[in-house]
């Protein structure tokens, strides 16, 4: 699979340390898993400056928890005078001064600056299951905070229904959303993908979901995250966000010694291949040609 | 033609059988004598009645080029690849695209399914690159707060273009580059910008060895109402008429990045 333009940057700025143990979490992210550690702003300033004449179109924050990183609000700040930022967290360790400062620097921004809170269920009874005791209530206090600061939070959730019910529990998630006083909410639903804690929740990927040359013959590529994309980390650069535990994944310690091509040889590639742009903002989807 | 040496263009995109607009549309860029008029694709689509706009265009000799709903409806695919990702949104472009299709002649697809994708121009002695989502894409959207101004530069450098010209995502823009270069989204006619305000928008752009290249957003009023009346009676969703008659957006929200979302009503 060759990069054809390295349009989406991302960066495993808290590495896998996160406050909350999701039990679907595809890389174990916890409060003890140091395996990747977090980034600090001087590291993402030179990233970002070795990004510019590769022309890298958006840049997305991952971890982990993302704002547990105490660099994370300058880091945003920095990154919007490159280009759109975007920050995937759990909404459940906003602080009021670090929005304002976000807030007032997407106001003096070109660029748009995502946020996109993670919760996986419409009730404490479906998402507390899955992502913890209490998270619900917690992270829409973040999403209520976010509203407050004039965000327009995208929530995302991984499907752990089944597709039968999909129309009835987006509409219960609208719901859910307007009654807490987000009046226009976004929404992104995302697949499980098979691999970390999830594994034990579900199951692994079976032998048999890979993805084959054949496949390939009429498929649009630039639904696949490593057509244009490549993550760093504290660990050096890999090929997507969903593969950094595995050692083939690392591609180099620069970005400019990661544009090579990569196997799809995983089973994550194959859940990449069935959904396409898992882990790309709605607003940068496009399909090529058929 | 590609050589032909002008001085002031007119470019407009996304007319979406808006022929009330795109009627005034002509007219005024005539009447402020324009060395050409330029559309960048997606003729059909949200308005009613595609054929007739088709008829203007062509009676006019504007130069168009094929945007992917063109591509679509010219070469009768089963959707209009506009790259929507919300079910709801795509619920309204399939119903738009079908009666869009039905409505456009066998004649007038023949024609659209043979235009270019990009075409180049000179403007003065600048190198303008038109194209319908991006020089590399065609229905890549180029939103003005998720495009970097080095992506951009990038683009201009690997297209050798001294000016880039797009439409798709609906909602006009511009932006000084590196070396005096310039990208600029020419808007659309088809329907308002998500701001409240009922007109649509083309441009125009001049060359002059004074001020070089000048490029002005040209507000243009038409008969809104009729055309909304026109939507309703076609069997057209409310939806789409209430966003001509009001200049808020109903759909396609869900592609909008958080600024450009943030500036409308839904």
């Amino acid at each position: 699979m060759e990069l054809s333009s390295l349009d989406h940057l991302w960066f495993q700025v808290a590495g896998t340390l996160c406050n909350l143990t999701c039990h679907h979490c595809f890389i174990r992210c916890s409060p003890k898993n140091d395996s990747f550690g977090y980034l600090t702003l001087s590291e993402v300033r030179r990233r970002l400056e070795e990004s510019v004449a590769l022309g890298v179109k958006e840049y997305y924050f991952t971890g982990g928890e993302p704002f547990l990183n105490h660099d994370m609000a300058p880091i945003l700040v920095e990154t919007l005078r490159y280009g759109p930022a975007t920050v995937l967290t759990n909404g459940t360790v906003l602080k009021d001064q670090w929005l304002q400062t976000l807030a007032d620097a997407e106001a003096a921004s070109l660029y748009s600056l995502e946020f996109r809170v993670s919760i996986d269920g419409f009730s404490p009874e479906t998402n507390d299951p899955i992502r913890g005791a209490g998270t619900f209530d917690r992270a829409i206090r973040g999403v209520k905070r976010l509203v407050d600061f004039g965000f327009l939070p995208i929530i995302t959730a991984a499907r752990t229904w089944s597709d039968d019910d999909e129309t009835a529990v987006v509409g219960q998630f609208v719901t859910m959303l307007k009654s807490t006083g987000y009046e226009r909410p976004r929404l992104k639903i995302l697949p499980t993908l098979h691999l970390g804690a999830e594994e034990e929740r579900s199951h692994g990927y079976r032998d048999s979901e890979r993805i084959t040359a054949e496949m390939l013959a009429y498929y649009d590529m630039s639904q696949l995250i490593c057509d244009h994309s490549r993550i760093v980390t504290d660990r050096g650069v890999y090929v997507c966000p969903i593969l950094i535990e595995s050692a083939d994944a690392r591609l180099g310690e620069t970005i400019g010694q990661s544009m090579g091509s990569y196997p799809l040889r995983h089973g994550a590639c194959y859940t990449c291949y069935q959904y396409g742009a898992i882990c790309s903002n709605p607003s940068s989807a496009a399909v090529h040609d058929k | 033609m590609t050589n032909k040496h002008m001085n002031r263009i007119a470019c407009f995109g996304g007319v979406y059988s808006n022929y009330l607009a795109l009627d005034v549309a002509i007219r005024d860029a005539r009447r402020r004598g324009v060395d050409e008029i330029l559309c960048l694709g997606d003729f059909g689509a949200f308005g009613p009645h595609p054929n007739r706009s088709l008829d203007l265009l062509r009676m006019h000799n504007i130069t168009c080029i094929q945007g992917n709903y063109d591509h679509s409806i010219g070469n009768e695919l089963d959707d209009c690849q506009c790259g929507y990702t919300d079910p709801r949104d795509n619920h309204f472009a399939q119903i738009s695209y079908d009666y869009t299709l039905s409505g456009t002649s066998v004649e007038h697809r023949g024609w659209m399914r043979e235009l270019p994708e990009q075409l180049r121009r000179k403007l003065g002695p600048l190198s303008v690159l038109m194209c319908h989502g991006s020089p590399r894409q065609v229905n890549e959207f180029l939103w003005e707060s998720t495009t970097p101004t080095h992506f951009l530069d990038k683009l201009a450098r690997d297209y050798q273009a001294d000016v880039i010209l797009s439409t798709h995502t609906g909602i006009r823009w511009q932006r000084e580059l590196a070396d005096r270069r310039r990208a600029v989204n020419v808007g659309v006619l088809g329907r308002p910008e998500n701001d409240g305000q009922t007109n649509v928008w083309y441009t125009i752009l001049s060359y002059s060895r004074d001020v070089e290249l000048q490029v002005e957003f040209v507000p243009v009023e038409y008969d809104f109402r009729s055309l909304a009346d026109e939507m309703d009676n076609e069997g057209l969703p409310k939806e789409f008429s209430e966003t001509i008659r009001t200049g808020w957006w109903t759909t396609c929200l869900e592609i909008l990045p958080a600024k450009e979302r943030r500036r409308g009503r839904y």
